[in-house]
């Protein structure tokens, strides 16, 4: 861990200006569980850690627009606990999976989705694409848990974001905040799908937060109609990383689906929106074929590397139940 | 008078042996009050941390730590590996600093300017014939019985079979470490270890000062499991930091340099043939297995291959694999659960060819076993207990993606007492106070000697006081081999029997002692003979008086589900049968075995030490990718000893280790049973038993 300074701010202005400042080389503290082990592995060495922990316009959970935004210091427990978040089911079902009280005291959603890869390449400090003497690591080492789509360039890291795929299902916009520049805004709604990026080089990020600019809420649209589930392929029983998972929303009217998102986790760079599987269950039921049919379509492209072709059973596993499970026939 | 002759009482007459007695030291540990070496912060206490190589091979090519010398707060700099020095895997210690504060000492490291020449390593322990082509192996020899070839000709069914077991860690909850402190010349070290009494001259010789200045002290260990025998070369350095400095120094091993040097489990892998009769008699014994200790190139002994089994006919060869990989040490029943893991897996696909139940195929079989007698009854009772005949099912039935299965493995150890002395006081107001220079490593050690002086005293067990853990008190041995529960036992019993029969005597001087039933005197108002001055007496052991013995046989039953869509094994339920001899405390005895059991639901299903090919790293050193289970995971867990009285009449055994042997088979033999398929390698991933599916349905 490198020294750093310190700094509390108490509204999002003072939060803003403490991040912009050092050149943007600053850190949001949020729920802290991610950012505590990027520091000590001096993966990340900012000026200043800015702790948005006592910024009260950002701890809120509020109906907005039929929907519902969430403050970036939400705790997962509160939100779990909140009558807002009920209908959510998708939500849920990633916080039940965490298993940690750790975690779930502390971190947040907006953390989440703001996760570094857990590619253990990366945590041991060979980079975010982990390129050595113009090889890949991961493509020439261990792969086991690395990505199976969206592989084919430098970055073959898996998104580490456990509430991304039923964020984007849910067709959820981040607000993103920083210091104003070059005419942008200060504060813009981004849908969550486009938050992510697929570095091309160590000195890209993998999500589109430019320097001094952080998540300050995150807003799920209505609820009414729609079914959720998120099904994650958890090893052991208590805090661990999913090896796969599958986010589902669905319209269902009449037994007939009448519209469809899925989305993938832990299986690419970023989240990975099967749009075709999606469309496939589209003027159909709900049933055991259906789903497996979508989740054969949803890694109809995958490319395995040398050692994690197990994963594509475990995503087309993933995404079957989370559909069985959104329709209400899935029972662990 | 009675003959005096040491002796347990006898059977269904203790009053506290075998009795479910909580450990004494429960509470302080459960209220963080007990300190363990990581808790020694005496005035002044400096702060080590270590520089290591992060290449799987390489040399030091330059090295200059002027800066970090200089820098802030920082009072010794040890280096362990100078320019030259060859470092043959990741995570060798190359540099200490010791600082006020902890993150003083890891800005100075950064200011160490270090330059590596790599070199070429070989890290896959699995891969024999890349290491055979690298001239990176060893012969451990081979030999053969009978006649194989023969008997493979008569026989009725033949299996062969590729089986294996990866390296993992001892990953003790507290890492190696120590807190060394001087008063002139005169050390003292807060060492966790396995071995208070043996280490005081590991620090003496390489420090220059005698022996008899050296104080080893370790009221607490987080876990030993075999790793923790030395003061190693960074307790030695925290020792020498500490003179350097003239303050206190303390050094622990961070998390992932504990894993990557502080003691592994050699890997195994095995090609095996095995035959049997018609009648399902295992006839024949063939195997090559390899594997890697790390630099030294061994594996698991040939000695102990086939496991249990003995067949007429047997051919058997080992072979080591150089690797760069950290080094193994002893680990909870060294070599056993390997063997196990290879041979009743073996022996249970064998069973499957022959379509038997393998309990009915195993008990065929316990005549070519070491314990026939004690295997035999145990078979019965673990059935028993895990239900076994309704859960059974030919392999591979079951509908839906969630299949259950059973399976079985047995295992032997021999829990002989160690060489151990217990110094023992009685006090006049009757107080009693024992000495020994042993260990609690979280067995109960403690509680163990505090029954069995109450009980011969017949008095309440918070009366003794009982004084371990530094190398001042008399010698007892390391806590090795299951040693431990009868090395002290012996001792304790015996010293406290020569108690009593002298305080007899006293009672006796005074002309009366029983009248009829009626008391004569209370324990006090004898003890008050003794005078001022305490009444010492010493036990030694081990001695050939019955006290204790050694050689257990046990037997383990494993159900599992697992999920063929997912390839994730759950564990639904384990039996453990055991025979102990005679149980000192009954609570802290079902402790051990469950500890053992959920050890090897970790490595059967989910621990694994992942080398990197491609850097030569041990990859996953961290508690997130080096997964452990939690207490979801462990399922169902069912302890019984096997007990009849002549297990009473062997006296105490020790009991650590067997428990820990065959969860690997028995869990690997339950998947099998619940998939049609075995998935040959330990530890059984989603990944490994997708892998296995796949491979038998192309």
């Amino acid at each position: 861990m490198t020294s750093f300074e310190y700094a509390r701010p108490e509204t999002e202005a003072e939060a803003v200006e403490f991040l912009g400042e050092h050149h943007g080389n600053t850190a949001v503290l949020a729920g802290g569980t991610d950012l505590m082990n990027l520091l000590k592995a001096d993966l990340v060495a900012p000026k200043r850690v800015v702790d948005l922990k006592h910024i009260p316009s950002l701890k809120t959970v509020q109906p907005e627009n039929g929907g519902v935004t969430i403050g970036a210091q939400v705790t997962l427990d509160e939100l779990a606990r909140h009558p807002l978040v009920a209908d959510y089911a998708s939500v849920r079902d990633v916080i039940d999976g965490i298993r940690a009280i750790q975690v779930t005291s502390s971190g947040t959603l907006a953390g989440d989705l703001c996760l570094h890869p857990n590619c253990w390449y990366y945590r041991n400090g060979y980079g975010l694409t982990a390129w050595q003497n113009g090889e890949s690591l991961v493509a020439e080492g261990d792969n086991r848990y690395h990505a199976i789509l969206g592989n084919q360039g430098p970055a073959k890291f898996v998104s580490a974001s456990r509430f991304a795929p039923a964020g984007i299902a849910w067709q959820a916009k981040v607000r993103v905040v920083g210091p104003p520049r070059n005419n942008e805004p200060a504060a813009e709604w981004l849908p969550l799908e486009y938050f992510y990026v697929t570095p091309k080089t160590n000195q890209h990020g993998h999500t589109v937060l430019k320097p001094g600019q952080f998540i300050s809420h995150v807003w799920l649209p209505d609820s009414r109609n729609v079914q959720s589930a998120t099904y994650e392929v958890l090893q052991m029983e208590g805090l661990d990383w999913p090896l796969a998972s599958a986010a589902a929303c669905l319209d269902i009217e009449g037994g007939t689906v009448r519209e469809a998102r899925l989305v993938l986790g832990h299986v690419a760079p970023v989240p990975w929106v099967a749009a075709d599987a999606a469309r496939f269950l589209v003027g159909r039921q709900v049933n055991e074929e259906t789903a497996a049919i979508a989740g054969d379509m949803a890694v109809a492209m995958a490319t395995p590397l040398s050692m994690n072709e197990y994963k594509v059973q475990l995503a087309r596993t993933a995404v079957k139940r989370a559909v069985l499970k959104a329709a209400g026939h899935w029972n662990e | 008078m009675a003959e005096r002759k040491f002796a347990w009482p006898k059977h269904g007459t203790a009053s506290l042996l075998g009795k479910d007695i909580q450990r004494s030291d429960g509470p302080v540990k459960a209220s963080g009050q007990a300190k363990y070496s990581a808790d020694m912060n005496t005035p002044g206490t400096l702060y080590a941390k270590l520089l290591t190589n992060p290449h799987g091979h390489a040399k030091v090519a330059k090295l200059n730590v002027d800066k970090a010398k200089a820098a802030k707060g920082v009072k010794a700099v040890h280096i362990f590996r100078d320019v030259g020095t060859e470092m043959r895997w990741e995570g060798e210690l190359i540099v200490a600093v010791a600082a006020e504060r902890a993150e003083l000492a890891d800005d100075a490291l950064k200011l160490i300017e270090i330059t590596y020449e790599e070199l070429p390593f070989f890290v896959d322990e699995a891969d024999l014939k890349t290491a055979k082509e690298k001239e990176l192996t060893k012969s451990l020899g081979n030999n053969a019985k009978g006649d194989v070839d023969a008997a493979l000709k008569d026989a009725k069914a033949v299996h062969k079979g590729f089986y294996g077991i990866h390296t993992i860690t001892h990953m003790c909850l507290e890492p190696h470490g120590s807190h060394c402190q001087w008063d002139g010349d005169k050390l003292t070290a807060h060492l966790s270890t396995q071995n208070v009494s043996g280490t005081a001259g590991q620090f003496a010789g390489p420090l220059g000062v005698e022996e008899a200045n050296v104080t080893v002290n370790c009221q607490y260990i987080g876990g030993g499991f075999g790793a923790k025998f030395a003061a190693d070369e960074w307790g030695v350095a925290c020792a020498k930091m500490a003179k350097e400095a003239g303050k206190p120094v303390r050094l622990m091993l961070d998390r992932a340099t504990e894993l990557k040097i502080a003691g592994t489990r050699p890997s195994a892998f095995a090609e095996v043939t095995v035959a049997c009769d018609a009648e399902g008699k295992v006839t024949v014994w063939d195997s090559h297995h390899w594997g890697t200790s790390g630099i030294n190139g061994s594996t698991v002994g040939l000695n102990v291959t086939p496991y249990v089994f003995d067949p007429p006919n047997r051919k058997r060869e080992a072979t080591g694999l150089i690797c760069n990989t950290g080094p193994n040490r002893a680990w909870r029943a060294p070599n056993h659960p390997q063997a196990c893991a290879y041979t009743d897996t073996a022996l249970d696909d064998l069973a499957a060819k022959m379509g038997m139940d393998c309990l009915t195929f195993f008990q065929k079989n316990l005549e070519i076993t070491n314990l026939p007698k004690i295997y035999g009854p145990e078979l019965e009772l673990a059935a028993k207990l895990m239900d076994w005949k309704a859960k059974w099912h030919p392999r591979g039935e079951g509908k839906g993606p969630k299949k259950r299965g059973v399976g079985l493995a047995l295992h032997t150890w021999g829990g002989g007492a160690h060489a151990s002395s217990c110094q023992m006081k009685v006090h006049s107001d009757g107080s009693v106070e024992t000495f020994a220079g042993t260990q609690d490593i979280g067995t109960g050690t403690k509680t163990a000697i505090a029954i069995v002086a109450a009980e011969t005293f017949g008095i309440p067990i918070t009366a003794v006081k009982v004084n371990i853990g530094t190398n001042k008190y008399p010698k007892s041995g390391p806590s090795g081999g299951s040693t431990t529960i009868g090395g002290v036992s012996g001792p304790t019993r015996r010293a406290a029997q020569t108690a009593l029969w002298k305080i007899f005597d006293l009672v006796a001087k005074d002309g009366s002692i029983f009248n009829g039933d009626a008391k004569v005197c209370t324990w006090q108002q004898a003890a008050g003979l003794i005078g001022p001055m305490a009444l010492e007496v010493t036990g030694e052991g081990p001695k050939d008086d019955g006290l204790t013995s050694a050689q257990v046989g046990g037997v383990q039953m494993a159900e599992v589900k697992v999920d063929v869509e997912t390839g994730i094994v759950r564990m639904v339920k384990m039996v453990a049968v055991q025979d102990i001899g005679l149980v000192v405390d009954r609570l802290t005895a079902k402790s051990q075995v469950l500890g053992a059991m959920i050890m090897g639901i970790a490595s059967t299903l989910s621990e694994e030490r992942i080398m990197d090919n491609k850097t030569g790293r041990f990859i996953n050193a961290n508690l997130a990718d080096y997964k452990l289970p939690r207490i979801g995971d462990v399922g169902e867990l069912v302890v019984e000893f096997y007990e009849p009285e002549s297990e009473y009449n062997r006296g105490v055994i020790g009991l650590g280790e067997p428990p820990a042997i065959s969860p690997g088979a028995a869990i690997s033999n339950a998947v099998a049973n619940a998939l049609g398929v075995r998935v040959p390698v330990i530890p059984l991933t989603p990944k490994r038993v997708l892998d296995a599916l796949k491979g038998a349905q192309a």
